[in-house]
């Protein structure tokens, strides 16, 4: 199933729905990358709270698209790693270093906000 | 090596290691493993389920409820008929990867379960046995 992307002003936010295929993720990717630049969003927030399961795959893809975006020029948080999910990746080794993680929704967009500023504009 | 009650998964795409992983959890769901125990079986399932897909193109997994004294295991099966890993030993290395991944299918699978076999042989193809444990 394809994750759905809502525009907020100048940020898009992205909800990973729970039975992702890897093709579906890469979409993903280049959804956000078209959709950053055709808005000129400032901030981008990946929901993944409906993610049952996060693998090397899906880990290597995230750590890309918040890469991508980074090197657009926006800023990307990923939000709503599960507690299960999060103890699985570690187990794995998996590490989503460099990438700004925030608890849920409500917490990446407080974080999005400080960063840039309320309306989405650069500070 | 086939049991009446295995749940079979033919593996052919990347829609499949969903279903994989989904069948296990519905299946485990009888058991008693935590939630986050759930987690780790589902995950490796989807790594393994991954590799068929990635280096053989298609594959099965098989589900089969274990018994051994009081405790119950989920034991999987992840078989191939693919090219076969040429250096076992290094598959199984952190961090080694002949494609694009991070390398952590293998022994990270085999972190995430209680028990973990790899058969392979070149040219004919890969077998991955793993069992989780009830605690």
């Amino acid at each position: 199933m394809r994750a759905s992307i809502l525009k907020q002003s100048k940020f898009l936010i992205a909800s990973v729905q729970g039975s992702m295929t890897d093709a579906d993720l890469v979409q993903l990717r280049e959804d956000l990358g078209a959709g950053v630049r055709r808005h000129r969003s400032t901030g981008v927030i990946v929901d993944v709270a409906m993610l049952d399961v996060m693998d090397s795959f899906a880990v290597r893809t995230l750590r890309g698209i918040a890469q991508m975006v980074k090197l657009l020029g926006a800023e990307c948080i990923v939000v709503g790693i599960q507690p299960d999910v999060a103890f699985s990746m570690v187990q794995l080794g998996l590490t989503l270093e460099g990438t700004t993680t925030a608890l849920d929704l409500e917490d990446g967009l407080s974080t999005l906000r400080e960063r840039i500023g309320a309306e989405g504009n650069p500070l | 090596m086939t049991d009446a009650g295995d749940l079979v998964i033919p593996i052919k795409a990347d829609v499949d290691v969903v279903t994989a992983r989904q069948r296990a959890r519905v299946l485990v769901s009888g058991l008693r493993f935590s939630t986050s125990e759930q987690t780790l079986i589902a995950t490796a399932i989807s790594e393994v389920a991954r590799n068929i897909v990635t280096f053989a193109g298609s594959g099965e997994i098989v589900l089969r409820i274990v018994q051994r004294g009081p405790r119950q295991g989920l034991l999987v099966i992840a078989r191939d008929q693919g090219p076969g890993i040429a250096d076992i030993a290094r598959a199984m290395e952190d961090g080694y990867s002949t494609s694009r991944s991070l390398g952590l299918g293998l022994p990270g699978s085999k972190r995430l379960m209680d028990e973990f076999e790899l058969a392979s042989e070149l040219g004919k193809g890969t077998e991955v046995t793993m069992t989780k444990w009830e605690r």
